[in-house]
């Protein structure tokens, strides 16, 4: 019996751990990112594939979830049309708050080769991107890597960081 | 006086035109006895006005007001069951018509044929949903696309753009970047034509650089904050090196050769 005694008096066999409210919402944050399974062009291939189980976003915590109302991540992958901007626009207000957006591949960043009239050139007109990941299509490995930027980019935010008011939307 | 260039066609951007250059066109054969062609042409005799073999395919050109009972001819006596594809060409810059063209399919002779026949602007050509069903979207896109209304179609409506769509995208008279509405589409029906402002117009230049931009460009070597305003002028900030990292080969560290050996 004696010798699973807790020594509380020791450093490190304190059964606390102390943190800040910050750190621990944001950490249970940034490893619970839930995307929406929201595929716009060739890019969501690239999304399904870190999705499947070669690349496998689950490890990560990241699991697409097929409701705006259960989704905290919007991953807009590919071409998005003007026709289109407007659904977009309302599945992202229809996500709960906290909510993040990462821009996929060079036509949801800039409109990239279609530069013509159907096409909305750039979806940070529609919605506020967090993260602009480049390429076309970004490889899956890519994607992984911009959701551990945005994770990284979590951590470091205030976890009751009032994010998408009308004076943050100015900023768009 | 400068030379005047038409507007009528804002799409063409060519930057050298040859004045000798004719554009190469396939060769026209005409049709030979007793073949299927031949046939056709005979059991269509009464609306051809010009009927022609390019690349195996038979071309009729008919009247656009007799484009249904045409039809009707080559699907049930000449065997055409069906109608591939059908759109039109704008030619109203040069001839103030639109070309509208059916292409057809013998799937039993494995022959092909297009039914060609022009209309002017404001005109309407009748519908052929009736005997073919694959040409009620076909026609759709065509009075999207061109703005050529369809008589007696069931569902006459825009099938690509979206329905309040000003402009008709495949005439040469609308710009490949889209005119003023075209431009603000998302903005006006998202926010309302008051963001306009806020948001701001569309970049087109996928090579503009902002200088003074600290949210989307980063400045190598002179990193400012994210969203810092840096019009009224930077503070300098110099490369920090390092012993291991980054090293200044820059400073003279060599030995210099004051005199010959």
């Amino acid at each position: 019996m004696a010798q699973h005694q807790v020594n509380y008096a020791s450093a490190a066999g304190l059964p606390i751990a102390l943190t800040t409210v910050d750190h621990l919402v944001n950490w249970g944050r940034s490893n619970s990112l839930w995307p929406l399974t929201y595929g716009l062009a060739c890019c969501a291939i690239e999304m399904m594939a870190s999705g499947a189980s070669r690349y496998d976003f689950d490890r990560m915590g990241t699991i697409f979830r097929a409701s705006p109302r259960q989704a905290d991540v919007m991953i807009l992958a590919g071409t998005l049309s003007k026709k289109h901007a407007e659904f977009a626009r309302r599945l992202y207000d229809q996500m709960t708050e906290p909510k993040w957006v990462i821009s996929m591949g060079s036509c949801a960043n800039t409109g990239g080769m279609f530069n013509t009239y159907a096409t909305v050139q750039g979806v940070d007109r529609i919605v506020p991107v967090d993260i602009y990941l480049p390429g076309c299509a970004p490889r899956p490995e890519t994607l992984q890597y911009a959701m551990m930027m945005l994770q990284k980019k979590i951590r470091r935010e205030s976890a009751n960081m009032k994010k998408n008011t009308k004076q943050n939307l100015r900023l768009v | 006086m400068r030379k005047y260039t038409p507007k009528d066609n804002v799409q063409a951007k060519s930057y050298y035109t040859d004045r000798y250059w004719v554009a190469p066109r396939v060769p026209r054969a005409a049709v030979e006895e007793g073949t299927h062609f031949a046939d056709v042409v005979k059991a269509m005799a009464k609306f051809a006005k010009e009927s022609y073999i390019e690349i195996g395919t038979l071309v009729i050109h008919i009247d656009a007001k007799e484009n249904f009972d045409a039809i009707k001819t080559l699907k049930e006596q000449c065997g055409y069951t069906q109608c591939s594809e059908q759109s039109a060409v704008d030619y109203l810059a040069q001839d103030g018509e639109f070309e509208l063209f059916y292409q057809f399919l013998n799937v039993n002779e494995a022959k092909r044929v297009r039914i060609v026949c022009r209309i002017k602007e404001g005109e309407a050509i009748e519908s052929i949903v009736p005997l073919f069903n694959s040409s009620n979207f076909a026609e759709r896109e065509m009075f999207d696309m061109f703005g050529i209304k369809v008589n007696n179609h069931p569902f006459l409506k825009r099938i690509i753009m979206p329905d309040d769509w000003e402009g008709h995208p495949l005439r040469k008279t609308y710009p490949l970047q889209g005119d003023e509405f075209a431009s603000w589409y998302e903005v006006d029906k998202i926010f309302g034509k008051e963001y306009r402002d806020i948001i701001g117009p569309e970049n087109r230049d996928p090579a503009r650089i902002d200088r003074y931009d600290t949210k989307r460009f980063s400045r190598v070597g002179y990193e400012v904050p994210f969203g810092e305003d840096i019009s009224e002028g930077e503070k300098e900030q110099p490369i920090e090196y390092s012993e291991t990292l980054l090293v200044n080969y820059n400073k003279d560290s060599g030995k210099q050769l004051d005199h010959r050996k």
